[in-house]
């Protein structure tokens, strides 16, 4: 089943919605052991994506991902502007000039988002960051694609251990950004980044659910 | 929530059309991108310098741009980063032909968005080097955090470095000059209260009556630890001896190198202070502090300074740094030399700050 550039614009659609209904939760999350803005951000983000998009209706999927994440940049301030922003960004350089997109475009997608997230912000795995929510993805699309799996699989499986990778946050000592700050008292609070790391690949999931 | 806004995402928006009508012969404001600037942008032949951060913590960094300070500041939302667009738009607008400095604070949020717009900016041929400012002394391990925050250090350095843009320092100069200023000051934050920022609408957590938390940074983050209610000569101590008494630190950083054109690790160590040093001593609210409070946090201060044999040469006492309305001071000290001095007491017109003019 391949995904075309219309899926890939309801699917931003679908992101934004699905992060203004997490708005609160996001920013809870981010009281506990942040500043409190985490899911009013990303809610201002994915609202500037909303914005941009009839701009690229008729573009290719790389170059809609690619707006997508210069919106975002523009957009989000803090921490996540400019991890989302290049994720997205090296995500739409990843599949560039591709109208359709197979299952092994997912893992170029996701992995090039993950090393433009290390890039930027240099963060290691169980550091509590997106890095552990988005790293199992990654690593299980691969194992997926080499099992012949499809893409609603893929996904599937992806946003299974993007949750798994959420709640092994909770127990972690956070080392980068704000949390970093609180030292022990860090521990026993879900990451807001690795949360709504989540959420958005969840919906990846939904989205090529619903069109199967 | 009680707060003199009209509506919580309108909050920021609002405060800079009213600086911009309050002080037309300071600075002038730029919408879309947002971004203040100095009325006389750009100055030939200055380097020009930019700083930015969320906003919240008025004055700075917008009333503290004018001659002797900044050229232009990025206001982003409250407690949130501006983003690379603003700091590039900036640059463009205030550069005078002879470079442009980014004054960073050390925030995660902060440093990446700095970085993005200088890659940009350089590659739209302005000059450009960053420095960070990382002072705060509450964060003990740079190798398992993000290091030190940029606090009470950064008004201090914008002011001094200013000064020295004015007397006609080139870029490589002010750099040296700011990284000065940062590795000899140091900074510790309490708070008796949270604070509400407008669009989350509660306060960022909860501390009871008799509580307060040492160690905060200035953006209603819970700090590095929590106790019961002290006097303020016994906070006054806590905070000056975590300052007075931090041995000497070492962190790598970012910084940009002009001669191979992109970002390296630099390692910076700050001496720690030893008797016999002459101090500049600044005692900051965080905003929602009776100014009644201060001059007693500094009549300890002072006292204690003496007793380690650090003699205050200058001081800075007021809201100059804040965290919106949360109850709580921050104490800053900044080790002083007769060129330090001298660039302190040059003219300087801010919203937030002016002398000798």
């Amino acid at each position: 089943m391949a995904i075309t550039t219309v899926d890939v614009l309801n699917c931003l659609r679908q992101m934004a919605d699905v992060i203004h209904e997490n708005k609160e939760y996001l920013t809870d999350l981010d009281s506990a052991i942040g500043d409190a803005d985490h899911g009013i951000n990303m809610d201002r983000g994915f609202q500037a994506i909303l914005k941009k998009l009839p701009s690229v209706e008729d573009k290719d999927a790389g170059t809609i991902l690619k707006t997508a994440g210069m919106a975002l940049v523009s957009s989000v301030g803090g921490a996540a502007g400019p991890l989302y922003g290049t994720a997205f960004m090296q995500a739409g350089m990843a599949i560039a000039g591709k109208y359709e997109l197979e299952a092994e475009d997912l893992l170029a997608i996701l992995d090039a988002a993950l090393k433009g997230v290390i890039m930027r912000g240099r963060a290691n795995l169980a550091d509590k960051t997106m890095v552990d929510a988005i790293t199992p993805a990654v690593n299980v699309i691969r194992e997926a694609l080499g099992n012949g799996a499809g893409t609603v699989e893929v996904l599937e499986q992806a946003a299974a251990a993007a949750k798994k990778g959420m709640k092994d946050t909770i127990p972690m000592l956070a080392k980068k950004g704000r949390a970093s700050y609180l030292g022990e008292r860090s521990i026993g609070h879900q990451d807001p980044g690795a949360t709504s790391s989540y959420l958005l690949i969840n919906t990846m999931a939904e989205m090529a659910r619903v069109k199967e | 929530m009680k707060k003199l806004i009209n509506k919580p995402e309108d909050v920021v928006k609002e405060e800079l059309e009213g600086l911009a009508l309050a002080y037309p012969d300071i600075v002038k404001v730029h919408f879309d991108p947002d971004y203040v600037y100095r009325a006389d942008a750009p100055v030939k032949g200055k380097v020009a310098l930019i700083s930015g951060g969320g906003s919240g913590h008025e004055p700075m960094h917008g009333g503290l741009v004018g001659l002797g300070m900044l050229d232009g500041a990025c206001p982003g939302q409250v407690f949130t980063s501006p983003t690379p667009d603003q700091m590039l738009e900036a640059a463009k607008m205030v550069h005078g032909g002879a470079g442009v400095l980014y004054i960073v604070k050390n925030y995660t949020g902060d440093v990446m968005n700095f970085e993005m717009a200088a890659d940009m900016a350089r590659s739209e041929g302005i000059r450009v080097l960053s420095i960070l400012i990382d002072d705060d002394t509450a964060v003990k391990d740079s190798t398992w955090t993000a290091g030190r925050r940029g606090v009470g250090t950064t008004v201090l350095a914008e002011k001094i470095v200013g000064a020295a843009a004015e007397k006609g320092y080139d870029l490589k100069k002010l750099a040296d000059l700011c990284r000065k200023v940062n590795i000899n000051g140091r900074s510790m934050g309490m708070a008796l209260t949270s604070c509400t920022v407008p669009m989350a609408g509660k306060p960022t957590f909860d501390l009871p009556e008799d509580e307060m938390e040492i160690g905060v940074g200035i953006h209603g983050e819970p700090g590095r630890e929590r106790m019961s209610l002290k006097t303020a000569d016994e906070i006054t101590e806590m905070l000056a001896l975590s300052i007075i008494d931090d041995p000497a630190y070492s962190r790598t950083v970012r910084e940009l190198d002009e001669e191979k054109g992109e970002w390296v690790d630099v390692t910076l160590e700050d001496p720690p202070f030893k008797a016999g040093d002459q101090v500049l001593a600044f005692v900051n609210n965080m905003g929602g502090s009776a100014a009644v409070e201060l001059p007693i946090i500094y009549r300890k201060l002072h006292e204690i300074c003496e007793k380690k044999g650090l003699k205050i040469v200058r001081n800075l006492i007021g809201p100059y740094i804040t965290s919106l309305e949360m109850q709580g001071c921050s104490i800053t000290l900044l080790k002083m030399d007769d060129e330090l001095l001298e660039l302190w007491d040059a003219p300087v017109k801010t919203i937030g700050m002016r002398w000798g003019i």
